[in-house]
């Protein structure tokens, strides 16, 4: 396995195998009424993150300390440029400190990448800018596999706003990986720059009608739409998105009844997923929450519990 | 004092000594020595004041003119100074260069422009000539005193914006019309900020799609040559299309010539080589302003070039204090160093491929520039009585670009480690030597 983990493209098929083996035994402690792991003691773990979360950073949070790491959060919210510290100074006062390893969230595309190339500890990458968001991705993956047995050959859709999404950079490089047959679902305004292109190096479909793709879907992974890119500046209306893209009450109905439905959270009820959908018994949302933890878990385990420790 | 160059092929073609006397070439002999050196020899203080640079196997130029430098000074003097670029512009072959106007404070009056002309003869080393301010502050509505950096001792002929387009229609216009008072000329950032969004770092296009890079589309800077292109033509007025870089840009420039409108166009050096697919690692060093574009729009620039329609390469020298650019990708600064480089590059590539010779290299890196820029003394043919303002090129010579070494006080050099055929040896600014042995003087 490579020492970092900043894309899906630094796994293969092999590690990622590894990576859901483990946090399958992850799983089964969740599950325990003693979950704590000695795997990472004395090891030091910071979360470092420029960008607000809740759901990632406590579940990184929880998956270190389950595994009985040093947890330490540090929010650096706000552009470093505002703050006339550069990036690079920023991460290395924290990297001083005697971090194992580093835990980023930053609003800027290929800020663990940069990251990596100026500390010694290792690096995960929980959601750089429009990038990639592995971890969700691997979850996914992994809540997918579970509910399915396979990815092999299965149709996924990913719909909703692919152009600011880092899950679906990463979920369409892992489910590929993992033979999976993909196509994304958006109004053109919605769609990255240069999809037609990518779409065919990469293989995978691009669709405007949900409605079409729809009934084949094996599973269906509904992007959350944000409130900045309503009120006409990459579509009309609310009101619009949900006639057109929205996981409705109407199409569950046509929805095969055992495919997964997933969204990486939060929910925009009622915009992107109908309170039906998101509260159907085929819904997978709280799953993934749980397999976060497990998949975090892994990840931690495998990047740190090897190394020696930096101080 | 004098100085002679010997055995220079004169711009690639023949092959001749130069004599040069008080800053102006005094004699050009094919036949082996001067008639009034001899004259000079016995008269007066004899050999011991000439100079001789054995230049066997160069090529000599007339002295570089760079249409498109930042200085940084006033401002940011710890990315550059008037000193540290007219030091990188002497070693890259420059006799002369247009210093943008986004200093701080912007270059927008005929004392700003008039500080900078003294900071650069105080240096010496190159001619600085400022660029003025289109309008106050750059901030794209009022005009900048235009008039009174033309009359000031600086004499503005270029104004610009750079760094921002005069996206106003309107205020373009009055620009346009109000420097035909003077024969002024607008350099045009051309970049429509409302085609991209207030972040946009790169090329708009597969690469950013993938990497989640928020892009400039071509089209932002080809709908404002376009509108350019008609605005002067309405106006009768000089437009000038800064660091051109799409394939669409060059089609539009390319009809506007053949319409006789009066435009003229420059390339820089990196867009006539790298291409976007150098982001793929994040590294800001490549993050410019117009940003990287793909092959198919390389391709279109070289054509252009070669072809007359880009009548000018200018480096858009724009270095940066490394913190500046230790940044994630979408904060960090914009724009890379080039002076030093320039030359070497177009050798590279244009001279190299057969696309051009190095009289076509005179031409758009010296008189074409000078032309553009009413720069008197700049840009001549290497003819007797002219002022001598001379580079001398080792068209052989393999480079392999250090960013170490670099007289620039930055390092945002992105052609470090890379290796280029052709260097620049000597330059002389008006009969005296600045560079010589690839070295200041």
């Amino acid at each position: 396995m490579n020492k970092h983990l900043l894309s899906i493209d630094d796994l293969d098929v092999n590690d990622v195998s590894v990576l859901f083996d483990t946090a399958a035994e992850m799983h089964d402690v969740q599950r325990r009424s003693v979950k704590k792991l000695p795997a990472l003691r004395g090891r030091t773990v910071v979360n470092l993150f420029f960008e607000d979360s809740t759901r990632t950073r406590s579940s990184f949070e929880i998956a270190g300390k389950w595994l009985s790491a040093d947890v330490i959060n540090v929010s650096a919210k706000g552009s470093s440029v505002s703050k006339g510290e550069s990036l690079r100074d920023t991460v290395l006062t924290v990297a001083a400190m005697g971090v194992d390893g580093l835990v980023i969230r930053h609003g800027a595309s290929g800020a663990a990448q940069q990251v990596s190339q100026w500390t010694e500890a290792v690096v995960i990458n929980a959601g750089d800018g429009m990038h990639e968001h592995p971890t969700q991705a691997l979850l996914d993956a992994y809540t997918l596999q579970r509910r399915m047995g396979t990815l092999e050959d299965k149709r996924v859709a990913i719909v909703g706003d692919l152009t600011h999404s880092r899950v679906f950079r990463s979920n369409i490089l892992l489910l590929h990986k993992l033979g999976a047959h993909v196509t994304v679902v958006a109004p053109p305004t919605l769609m990255p720059a240069g999809v037609t292109a990518w779409s065919k190096d990469a293989g995978f479909e691009t669709s405007y009608d949900l409605d079409e793709v729809l009934p084949d879907a094996d599973a269906v992974m509904m992007l959350r739409v944000q409130r900045e890119r309503m009120n006409g500046a990459y579509f009309p209306s609310a009101r619009e998105y949900t006639v057109g893209y929205g996981l409705t009450r109407e199409r569950l109905a046509v929805l095969k009844p055992d495919a997964p439905i997933c969204h990486p959270g939060p929910m925009n009820r009622g915009l992107e997923i109908a309170a039906d959908a998101a509260d159907a018994a085929q819904s997978a949302v709280l799953d993934q929450v749980s397999a976060g933890v497990a998949i975090r878990m892994s990840v931690l385990y495998h990047l740190l519990a090897g190394e020696e420790s930096g101080a | 004092m004098s100085l002679v160059i010997k055995g220079a092929s004169l711009r690639g073609e023949k092959t001749a000594d130069l004599l040069i006397r008080d800053g102006v070439i005094a004699e050009v002999s094919t036949g082996g020595g001067f008639e009034t050196l001899v004259g000079a020899r016995s008269s007066t203080t004899g050999e011991s004041s000439t100079t001789e640079i054995d230049a066997d196997g160069l090529v000599a130029l007339p002295g570089l003119v760079d249409l498109h430098t930042h200085l940084r000074e006033p401002g940011r003097e710890d990315a550059e100074t008037v000193l540290t670029g007219s030091r990188a512009a002497a070693l890259g072959g420059f006799t002369a260069v247009l210093a943008m106007a986004n200093t701080s404070p912007v270059t927008d009056t005929g004392e700003a422009a008039e500080r900078i002309f003294d900071l650069g003869r105080l240096a010496g080393l190159v001619d600085v000539q400022p660029v003025g301010a289109v309008t106050r502050g750059l901030g794209g509505q009022e005009l900048a005193e235009l008039g009174l950096m033309a009359r000031s001792r600086a004499k503005v002929r270029v104004f610009s914006d750079d760094g921002r387009c005069v996206h106003d229609p309107r205020v373009m216009r009055r620009a346009l019309e109000y420097i035909r008072a003077f024969g002024g000329v607008i350099s045009q950032h051309s970049q429509d900020p409302d085609l991209a969004g207030p972040t946009a770092c790169c090329h708009e296009g597969e690469l950013s799609g993938r990497l989640g890079l928020p892009g400039w589309p071509g089209i932002a800077e080809e709908t404002i040559v376009a509108r350019d292109v008609m605005l002067a033509r309405h106006t009768g007025s000089r437009v000038h299309v800064a660091h051109v870089s799409t394939a669409g840009s060059v089609e539009v420039i390319r009809w506007a010539k053949a319409q006789g409108i009066d435009i003229t166009a420059e390339v820089t050096p990196h867009h006539l080589l790298l291409t976007t697919d150098l982001l793929a690692g994040y590294d800001p060093v490549y993050k410019v302003n117009p940003p990287l574009r793909p092959d198919e729009d390389v391709a279109a620039l070289r054509d252009a070039l070669a072809d007359g329609t880009i009548d000018a390469v200018a480096t858009d020298h724009a270095p940066h204090a490394r913190h500046d650019k230790e940044h994630a990708f979408v904060d960090a600064a914009f724009g890379m160093l080039g002076l030093e480089t320039a030359l070497s590059v177009v050798s590279e590539v244009m001279v190299g491929s057969g696309a051009m010779t190095w009289s076509d290299v005179a031409r758009v890196m010296s008189q074409s520039p000078a032309r553009i820029a009413g720069l008197d003394g700049h840009g001549g043919t290497l003819a007797v009585g002219q002022p001598a303002n001379i580079t001398l090129v080792d068209p052989d010579a393999m480079v392999v670009v250090d960013r170490a070494t670099s007289a620039s006080l930055s390092r945002n050099n992105p052609w470090h480690e890379r290796k280029l055929t052709g260097a620049v040896v000597a330059t002389v600014l008006r009969g005296a030597p600045t560079v010589l042995d690839g070295g200041l003087v």
